[in-house]
């Protein structure tokens, strides 16, 4: 059996990865191999699959075929050991907003495990890390929404995670915050080796921020590489906007359902 | 068994310091069991339409009408998982290591905080009202203990119902048709030997019956337990333990 250690250079290997709904196709065949220690881009249309993906890597949804190792475990046979070296920030909002910064925290260093002992001390150097401490009294309805995506960060990186996956982690916030979860992220990497996956839309994010992307178009990988190559590969003066078109299936055609719509604005909303 | 105390405490906790922040629910609750034994209690007291033996008619509903709201407000806990569900809290439950049976009953328990409170303001109207309740303390740990038991039977009952249809509108409507025929197809405010016969069989097959049966028998003076308490106790277990092993398979479908 793969150990952690042993899986060596991938955090993520999804080998044939299948999920189907009924009729549809949502994630097909996917193979794909995340470098540890890297920044790691999904992007797609929306319904191009990236929700999905993400939802099969973190155990939240069963694959209908195929299969991935996490962070050197089977996402199949060895969920719960997925789970305990993976943190998930979901594109909706998961903070409780009833409750404050430090209680939701102490919320997720009781549900991982982290002994009694330890947790106040983690959860001190988190809200440190995150720029919250003043806040941690505060309850989260109060907080902006920078800070609460900031406070899953946080809540995500508790138990030390190898591997962090954000569904589009900036969704909904304004340029400031937006590069405050940005530098937060660089610096996770930074200090404590942690791979990151990120879903995404935002073209400047998947180059600021991503060492390297996968393009995603219905239900497939469409091309990998690092974002300068993506670029180089279209021409002199390609920008990735040119390159999502090219591969996303153009920029004209327009993918996700009603709920995806309610969900993203919800979600903006709440952050706004 | 550590680790499963430890993640169920954790989870019903957390609903505990949100009821304690926020108790307008709680006095919204106790305008429903109010009016039951007030008005309708009072009245139906009254007029002596319904043979409840030595005990009269207003003592004879008082458990009924803890047991009725425990089911209220245990039955309506779906909705506020189908909120969590739409806010991405269930999602980052299901991604932590925390075993599934800890999630799930964390929640229940949290459930019986509220019915602990219905106990406290049904006791208080009972109390107001003069209706002669038992004040050994035995008896009362037997209400408080059926008071538990139901509503985390209750509230994962309707968390199976949510983790099915999955949304507000559809639960809002299912949760209505459910509990009314629940609550009139038990013993909560007839005895059972009034009904005609398909309808006791009916009743026969409600947790609702069990609960009102043993707190009838705990709650109020010369009231009695037609099963015995041993009977209502296992029924209310077992149907929990089933109704937990079937919301264990299908919680983690709320985040898919």
């Amino acid at each position: 059996m793969n150990k952690t250690a042993a899986s060596g250079t991938f955090s993520v290997k999804a080998s044939e990865l299948t999920r189907r709904f009924g009729d549809l196709t949502a994630v097909d065949h996917v193979d794909l191999r995340v470098p540890y220690g890297e920044i790691f881009g999904l992007l797609g249309a929306n319904g191009a699959g990236k929700s999905t993906l993400i939802k099969m890597l973190t155990t939240l949804l069963p694959p209908t075929s195929g299969n991935a190792e996490v962070g050197g475990f089977d996402i199949i046979r060895s969920p719960a050991q997925v789970r305990g070296r993976i943190g998930y920030v979901p594109q909706l909002l998961s903070a409780d907003g009833a409750l404050t910064g430090h209680e939701n925290l102490l919320l997720s260093a009781k549900l991982y495990g982290l002994p009694r002992a330890q947790r106040s001390v983690r959860i001190g150097e988190a809200l440190d890390f995150m720029g919250l401490a003043d806040s941690a009294k505060k309850l989260v309805k109060t907080y902006s929404g920078g800070m609460v995506r900031r406070l899953e960060l946080a809540q995500a990186m508790l138990h030390r995670p190898a591997i962090l996956f954000l569904d589009e982690p900036t969704i909904g916030l304004d340029p400031m915050a937006r590069h405050s979860v940005w530098d937060r992220l660089r610096d996770l990497r930074r200090d404590y080796g942690v791979t990151v996956l990120i879903t995404t839309h935002d073209m400047e994010e998947a180059e600021a921020l991503c060492h390297e992307l996968a393009i995603l178009h219905a239900g497939q990988v469409a091309v990998v590489g690092k974002p300068a190559e993506l670029r180089a590969g279209l021409g002199a003066s390609a920008t990735m906007d040119d390159v999502f078109a090219h591969y996303a299936g153009g920029g004209i055609r327009e993918g996700g359902n009603f709920s995806d719509a309610v969900q993203t604005r919800r979600t903006a909303q709440r952050l706004g | 068994m550590d680790r499963f105390l430890r993640e169920s405490t954790a989870v019903a906790e957390v609903e505990l310091i949100k009821l304690l922040r926020d108790p307008t629910e709680i006095f919204s609750r106790a305008v429903q069991p109010v009016l039951w034994l007030v008005v309708f209690g009072q009245v139906l007291a009254h007029v002596h339409g319904i043979y409840t033996g030595e005990v009269g008619y207003l003592a004879f509903i008082t458990p009924g009408i803890l047991a009725q709201s425990v089911l209220f407000s245990a039955i309506f806990y779906g909705i506020a998982v189908i909120w969590e569900r739409d806010l991405g809290v269930v999602h980052k439950l299901l991604v932590s290591p925390a075993r599934r049976i800890s999630l799930v009953f964390g929640k229940a328990v949290s459930a019986g905080f509220r019915g602990l409170v219905q106990a406290a303001v049904i006791y208080l109207i009972a109390i107001v009202m003069h209706i002669s309740i038992r004040h050994e303390p035995q008896a009362i740990f037997g209400v408080l203990a059926g008071v538990l038991l139901g509503s985390g039977l209750f509230s994962t009952f309707s968390l199976i119902i949510a983790c099915i249809v999955k949304t507000r509108e559809r639960f809002m409507g299912i949760g209505q048709l459910l509990t009314m025929p629940m609550f009139f197809a038990s013993n909560a405010i007839y005895p059972l030997d009034l009904m005609p016969g398909w309808l006791r069989v009916v009743a026969q097959l409600n947790p609702l019956t069990y609960l009102v049966d043993a707190l009838r028998g705990l709650m109020i003076v010369g009231g009695e337990s037609v099963h015995d308490y041993g009977t209502d106790f296992a029924v209310l277990v077992a149907v929990f333990v089933v109704l937990l092993m079937v919301a264990v398979k299908l919680y983690p479908t709320l985040a898919e």
